[in-house]
């Protein structure tokens, strides 16, 4: 029997009915259409489908979207400001850090939340940090550089 | 599947004693999800414990630390006083999985699912944790190394339910630490792993001492001989050589993909020692 769960995404209130078993990744991207959360492993090991949970980055597969109740989600449809990117996503892109594009949103959501609570990591620090994103494409050096860049230009250095 | 999110301990226990067919605990979610998803599990009940106030806490108290069982291990590395006293048992909890996995997991959760590779139960088991379980007969206290009876079993029965975990008071000059190997730098499971807690006199001789491991029997392991081997010394060479004899003696290992018998079993001692040296050393051991 579907729940109605009434949550707050990227700022704006957001309803929706789910079944008790459906994960928070299916009520994003079936039910609010915000298809930027991608599925990759849907079983936490990939980070394709990370999104920010009160604060806490998670992976959205291993979520019911029924926890959402009353809390706050961040995809990464909200990291833009209008036609305005985040340093993020303007470094990803100047750095070439993404090919196929399926693992860059979660990429982009773990950076955040790296860069949110540590502004200035080492390189090591990066790479844990994002060691649960998994890419295919890039083989990382070019999202690492991309991360340390966004930092310096968020750091006003 | 049914949902809930009871607000008391005792909502949950009633709902968990009540319940017919399965019913599971749904703390972070990182082992059960994947559970539901691969076919393993069909829950008719799920009882999420992240809105029971008590079980979101880590609390500092003159008996220890009581961390409520819905706590992530995330927030374990970000509270100081904790990663002050016990930094083998924080270092474990922040090993597993990745930091998505880190912002839901439990270290209730890992202690439940009984896994023998679990990361943060041989830290758990080497502090002299207690698992404060609530059921419908009361409230019981065990150590930890009670809590899982083989691989994904515990010894909880039905309408119990882990609410703490509790850390006793440190002595002075006491020091944790935590080792696993894993054929990569992150995110795996643990193929062997080793937890030391001890404490020292004022001239460095150690007086007290727990030592365990992981991935080397059904069930995390703690292994008096070990604490035996080290007890009364300064961790000299001869003390190492016997805390290495006595752990790898103690293992009761798989062959598997990740690791034969034989490593396992050489690993353990090598895991052990070196715990014992970080833990020394950390409690001012020279």
């Amino acid at each position: 029997m579907a729940v109605l769960v009434s949550t707050t995404v990227n700022g704006d209130h957001a309803e929706f009915a789910c079944e008790p078993n459906e994960t928070l990744l299916d009520v994003l991207r079936n039910r609010l259409a915000l298809t930027g959360v991608k599925e990759g492993c849907g079983t936490g090991d990939c980070g394709s489908c990370s999104v920010i949970l009160d604060g806490r980055l998670v992976c959205s597969c291993l979520v019911l979207g029924i926890e959402a109740e009353g809390r706050k989600v961040e995809t990464v449809e909200g990291m833009a400001h209008g036609a305005e990117l985040h340093p993020l996503q303007t470094k990803f892109i100047e750095h070439a850090a993404l090919q196929c594009g399926v693992c860059t949103p979660g990429f982009l959501m773990a950076a955040k939340a790296l860069l949110e609570k540590n502004p200035d990591p080492s390189e090591e620090e990066i790479r844990f940090g994002l060691a649960g994103n998994l890419c295919r494409c890039t083989g990382y050096d070019k999202i690492v550089r991309a991360v340390q860049d966004a930092a310096k230009v968020m750091r006003g250095a | 599947m049914q949902y809930a999110a009871p607000e008391t301990t005792k909502a949950a226990v009633s709902l968990l004693a009540k319940a017919k067919g399965s019913a599971y605990v749904l703390a972070g979610g990182s082992d059960l999800l994947v559970r539901m998803k691969g076919g393993f599990i069909e829950p008719d009940l799920v009882v999420d414990i992240k809105r029971i106030k008590a079980m979101r806490e880590v609390k500092k108290t003159a008996s220890g630390f009581t961390i409520g069982a819905a706590v992530p291990c995330a927030e374990l590395g970000e509270n100081k006083a904790l990663l002050k006293a016990w930094p083998g048992v924080v270092e474990a909890a922040n090993l597993i999985g990745s930091k998505q996995v880190q912002g839901r997991c439990t270290m209730s959760g890992n202690l439940c699912n009984a896994s023998p590779a679990a990361d943060s139960v041989p830290a758990l088991v080497a502090a002299g944790a207690k698992a404060v379980i609530q059921g419908p007969k009361g409230k019981r206290a065990v150590p930890v190394e009670q809590v899982p009876i083989g691989p994904g079993k515990t010894s909880l029965k039905k309408g119990e339910l882990v609410e703490s975990l509790v850390l006793p008071a440190r002595k002075p000059r006491s020091g944790d630490a935590y080792l696993r190997f894993i054929p990569r730098s992150e995110m795996d499971i643990a193929v062997v792993s080793a937890a030391v807690n001890l404490s020292l006199d004022a001239k460095g001789v150690i007086t007290d001492a727990r030592v365990s491991l992981g991935a080397v029997a059904p069930t995390v392991l703690l292994v008096a001989a070990a604490a035996r081997a080290i007890i009364g010394t300064k961790l000299d060479a001869a003390a190492l050589d016997k805390l290495g004899a006595a752990a790898s003696a103690a293992c009761r290992p798989i062959d598997d993909k990740r690791g034969t018998i034989e490593f396992r079993t050489k690993v353990a001692a090598v895991l052990a020692q070196r715990a014992a040296k970080i833990a020394y050393q950390r409690a001012g051991g020279k």
